[in-house]
């Protein structure tokens, strides 16, 4: 029997989102997360991607969990059937991507396919698995990755164009105050986590 | 062991991949879209690295960047010649391409052969010890020692000596040029790979000041300039400048500077020999040798000799039947 009681999904979409974000709490993703932040209309593009590609993820590799490697014993195969799905998935996204927005394709650039080895995509599928969610708890959970993944990366990136004005020490400019950033950024999230 | 433990994972694996194979090869057709064929044939001429070193995010984009015509087609300096020449050949036109060029440390004056004026203890980084009163190196053109081109070199071809002093391996340099834009004393240039004589020095105070600090700067005699064959050799801001188009490394002006301050290994120099079977006596080789190297008048045997020869390769140019080689002296 399906639990779908609001308010477990609830908290399970606002643990994703904010109390264990991605990125900032679990540290995944990381790649795209410096990579594609310097605008926040790429970083925003970037978050669909993901969020795209995570949803899917999520139910394929639900589906071929419990229907494939659950019957048949083969839960050992876990890694390499996820990465499978999650590669094809991407390599659907940049096709549709490329037909639909050529300008979002051009700024997203090599970080689309990177997405492949988007370790956030990855940890989500298996964590899913590990805490043993239903297909719905699995849909919510994911939306919430993606949503705290889209989250971080559009605030990083908003903070980002304005330190590109801001008067940063010299040693510090570019990418060191951009890590300094997401550290501070990341303790700031630490305060949601007595929420859930 | 059961045969299902193989089987499985097998056709589960296969089976997924040929299912997401399949739905991937359908929606690249319906979502296919219509890319400028050039651009795809420059790009598959290009190394497929990925690298940037053109300044461009991926082959691709420079792919694209060459089909505008915004990059010119030897943009890719991995690549080098063989990818230029590929490229043009797509665009229709004619790579202007010289050789591969290698960075090369434009000073020999390690600190056994320079001055120092003062035991820097600072950071140990040419950028640091540069801002301090130009660095310990009595001269202020000279190559510091303290790495700051190594640890900028992508390809660890860099290595700095016992004499403290950079070295460039030239067999691993990939000409990305980060060593040339990071060195503060600027002091690393861009040497064609073949070149063999080269002028290390970069000071340009007169004479008596450089002798005083270095033993083997550039003193502004002017000696290489005279002594040059092919007029190869310019001299401004009390330093001589090497045209590498018109050098033909015949290793002359090594052999002159008083100072040592031009680097090239005399035992390198090649020497001209004559395939007599070739020959046809024409006698042209012999007009053309700048120091009469080749003896034997028109339709006498010819001969080069060996301890006059530069090496310089005009005769073999002029050759009308191809009937000198350059070869390496033992």
């Amino acid at each position: 029997m399906l639990d779908l009681s609001v308010s477990s999904l609830f908290a399970i979409l606002v643990s994703a989102i904010l109390v264990n974000n991605f990125v900032l709490s679990r540290f995944l993703g990381i790649c795209p997360f410096l990579g594609v932040s310097k605008q926040v209309e790429t970083a925003f593009g970037m978050g669909m991607a993901v969020t795209f590609v995570m949803s899917l993820a999520s139910i394929i590799t639900f589906v071929v969990q419990n229907y494939i490697l659950n019957p048949l014993g083969l839960q050992y195969m876990q890694t390499i059937m996820f990465i499978l799905v999650i590669a094809s998935l991407v390599q659907l996204v940049e096709m549709v991507i490329q037909k639909t927005s050529p300008a979002l394709y051009q700024s997203l650039g090599v970080f689309l396919p990177l997405i492949t080895t988007n370790c956030a995509v990855l940890g989500l599928t298996i964590l899913n698995i590990q805490e043993n969610y239903n297909i719905v708890e699995t849909i919510v959970h994911a939306i919430g990755a993606a949503v705290g993944f889209s989250l971080a990366i559009v605030l990083f990136a908003a903070i980002r164009e304005k330190l590109e004005i801001a008067n940063v020490p010299e040693p510090f400019k570019g990418f060191p105050i951009a890590l300094l950033t997401a550290g501070l950024m990341s303790l700031a999230f630490l305060g949601f986590s007595g929420l859930v | 062991m059961n045969i299902s433990d193989i089987i499985y994972p097998v056709v589960s694996l296969g089976g997924l991949g040929l299912i997401f194979g399949g739905g991937l090869a359908f929606a690249s057709q319906k979502f296919s879209v219509k890319l400028d064929p050039l651009v795809q044939e420059v790009n598959d001429a290009l190394p497929g690295l990925n690298c940037g070193a053109c300044g461009y995010p991926g082959c691709s984009s420079f792919a694209k960047a060459v089909v505008e015509e915004v990059a010119s087609v030897d943009g890719c300096p991995v690549g080098g010649k063989s990818t230029a020449e590929a490229v043009a050949d797509v665009m229709g036109v004619e790579a202007n391409v010289g050789e591969r060029q290698v960075a090369k440390v434009i000073c020999n004056a390690d600190n056994k052969k320079a001055k120092e004026d003062f035991d820097y203890q600072g950071i140990i980084d040419c950028k640091a010890a540069s801002k301090f009163n130009g660095g310990s190196k009595s001269c202020n053109f000279g190559c510091l020692g303290l790495a700051t081109c190594v640890r900028e070199c992508p390809v660890d071809a860099i290595h700095i000596t016992d004499n403290r002093i950079a070295k460039v391996d030239p067999d691993l340099c990939i000409s990305c040029e980060k060593c040339v834009k990071v060195c503060p004393k600027d002091v690393i240039d861009m040497v064609p790979e073949s070149q063999e004589v080269v002028i290390t020095c970069k000071n340009e105070e007169k004479g008596k000041v450089v002798r005083q600090k270095c033993d083997v700067g550039c003193i502004g005699c002017q000696i290489c300039v005279k002594a040059c064959p092919f007029d190869a050799i310019d001299f401004e801001n009390n330093l001589a400048f090497i045209d590498y188009d018109k050098c033909t490394n015949c290793h002359v002006c090594v052999e002159k500077c008083p100072t040592q301050a031009i680097e090239g290994d005399i035992n390198k120099r090649k020497k001209a020999e004559i395939i007599q079977n070739k020959c046809i006596k024409c006698n042209i080789c012999a007009k053309a040798c700048p120091v009469d190297a080749i003896e034997g008048e028109v339709k006498e045997k010819h001969l080069v000799l060996e301890d006059k020869c530069i090496g310089c390769s005009i005769c073999a140019e002029k050759c009308p039947k191809d009937a000198i080689e350059m070869k390496k002296r033992k």
